[in-house]
């Protein structure tokens, strides 16, 4: 079989469930309409409409996006019984972006020194007035932040600052800066976070995170074997 | 080997050519032989506040343009007899000096003298990098102000980056009672901040001004608190183990008589 007849996407059936291999040698949204095309019109197959069952998305040698990802998870959605278990590239993460989960550094940033940091950051230290930390995810530090915090600084509003003891001198997430108030209240201790709410920058108690992001809220095991 | 120390602080006005001068006094007064190096050039005053001015032949610019020899630059102390100092030039500049400079210049003191306390410039410039160039540990000297502490904090960030040990702290014109009233950082305060180990803390103290302008150092008058709070600073940088000093209080009139009547 020639290179060309082969196909952009090849089903497999295995013993866990479904392989959906989509072909890395041609364009993203050529693969996506084969798959489109495959999902509406299979109409001859019981697979469709079978029962539920774990799909695996092979990419190959490609990595996706997490808006292609989103299209490929909407293709499916009209098929209720299968479901995306996981996405895979050979021997790498499948996302283009990929940052691996948050990460942990240590020390003191001192005044005039400035720790940029891609994805989401969790310090163990102090940021002293004049220092800035500035990430393109979330911020939690584990310790006083006294100087400038940026989170989200490519833009993401959904980003969080977070510390022990919130004191900063200036706050920015995203595009939107704040400065808090000259005289912090005395009875504002404890854990803090701040967050996008209507384009101005909240600072909130740590418990009503949750409330602000119910999809990252920890919920007990109700079923119990 | 001689041990070199850098004071310095980052803020003008904080008193690092005092605290040099009181610790290099009472570094000789426990029997070493101590050389300062005023780094300042251009605006020196190390030699005014050890009352050495008119003293001064060569200076350290004639040094490192080999215009005479180490030992003709270096002016004894006329108290003490192991402390000498080298002074700044006046009439130079900054970039008279360069890092090279002084390393060398360190490292042949070091051969004669237990230690070398190199007296820096304010600022983070040149000169501030020229005196930390030869130095193998540092002391930071902070106020307790907001101030003074951003600078600071600044200065130990940029020590860090340098070959010199972690710097060690000196907290100085302390104090206790504009503190009590909630007019000062506390000592806690200004060292969690700053994260990193306290070397002393200095009183504020107007014998410490009125010993400046005599060109005595103020670790010579042993009634004084702050001269006191010196004395334990350089026996600490020996590695003894001092505790730092209990500040009592001015205590008013009235409260000493109730004391006294057994009031209070």
């Amino acid at each position: 079989m020639g290179k060309a007849l082969k196909p952009g996407v090849t089903i497999k059936g295995t013993k866990d469930g479904l392989l959906f291999f989509l072909d890395d040698s041609r364009p993203f949204s050529a693969v996506l309409n084969e798959l489109k095309y495959k999902l509406e019109h299979h109409s001859a197959s019981q697979i469709w409409d079978g029962p539920e069952m774990k799909v695996k998305i092979k990419l190959g040698q490609r990595r996706i996006t997490k808006p292609e990802e989103i299209a490929v998870r909407e293709l499916f959605s009209i098929r209720k019984n299968l479901i995306i278990h996981e996405f895979e590239s050979d021997g790498m993460p499948y996302l283009a972006d990929f940052e691996p989960g948050i990460q942990m550094l240590t020390g003191t940033v001192r005044s005039g020194q400035v720790l940029t940091h891609t994805g989401d950051l969790l310090f163990l230290g102090d940021v002293n007035p004049g220092g800035t930390i500035q990430c393109t995810g979330s911020i939690y530090v584990l310790g006083a932040l006294r100087g400038l915090a940026h989170a989200g600084s490519k833009g993401d509003e959904t980003a969080i600052i977070a510390a022990s003891v919130l004191r900063p001198t200036q706050l920015r997430i995203a595009d939107v800066i704040c400065r808090p108030p000259d005289q912090w209240d005395e009875s504002e201790v404890g854990m803090r976070f701040a967050c996008l709410a209507d384009n101005q920058i909240i600072v909130e108690k740590m418990h009503h995170l949750s409330r602000i992001r119910p999809d990252k809220e920890w919920k007990e095991n109700s079923k119990k074997l | 080997m001689g041990e070199s120390i850098v004071i310095t602080s980052g803020k003008g006005g904080v008193g690092k050519s005092t605290t040099s001068a009181n610790l290099g006094t009472a570094l000789a007064l426990t029997g070493k032989k101590v050389c300062m190096i005023d780094t300042d050039i251009g605006l020196r005053n190390l030699d005014v506040l050890m009352g050495l001015e008119n003293r001064i032949i060569y200076d350290i610019v004639d040094v490192v343009e080999k215009n005479c020899s180490i030992d003709q630059a270096l002016v004894k102390d006329k108290r003490c007899d192991g402390l000498y100092l080298l002074p700044a030039a006046q009439t130079k500049d900054k970039t008279a000096l360069t890092s090279n400079h002084l390393r060398w210049l360190v490292g042949e003191l070091k051969e004669e003298f237990d230690y070398i306390l190199i007296d820096c410039p304010a600022g983070i410039e040149m000169g501030f990098k020229n005196a930390v160039a030869g130095a193998d540990q540092a002391i930071v000297v902070t106020t307790p102000e907001h101030a003074a502490i951003r600078d600071a904090d600044r200065v130990i960030g940029l020590l860090e980056k340098e070959k010199v040990a972690p710097p060690k702290l000196i907290v100085n014109r302390f104090r206790k009672q504009l503190v009590r009233e909630g007019g000062m950082m506390d000592v806690d305060e200004v060292v969690s901040v700053l994260a990193v180990d306290l070397l002393g803390v200095v009183p504020d103290d107007e014998r410490v001004i009125r010993a400046g302008n005599q060109g005595e150092p103020v670790v010579f008058d042993n009634d004084s608190l702050a001269g006191k709070a010196y004395r334990n600073i350089a026996r600490r940088i020996q590695g003894e183990m001092v505790p730092l000093l209990a500040f009592k209080e001015e205590k008013s009139v009235v409260y000493k008589m109730k004391k006294w009547l057994g009031f209070a």
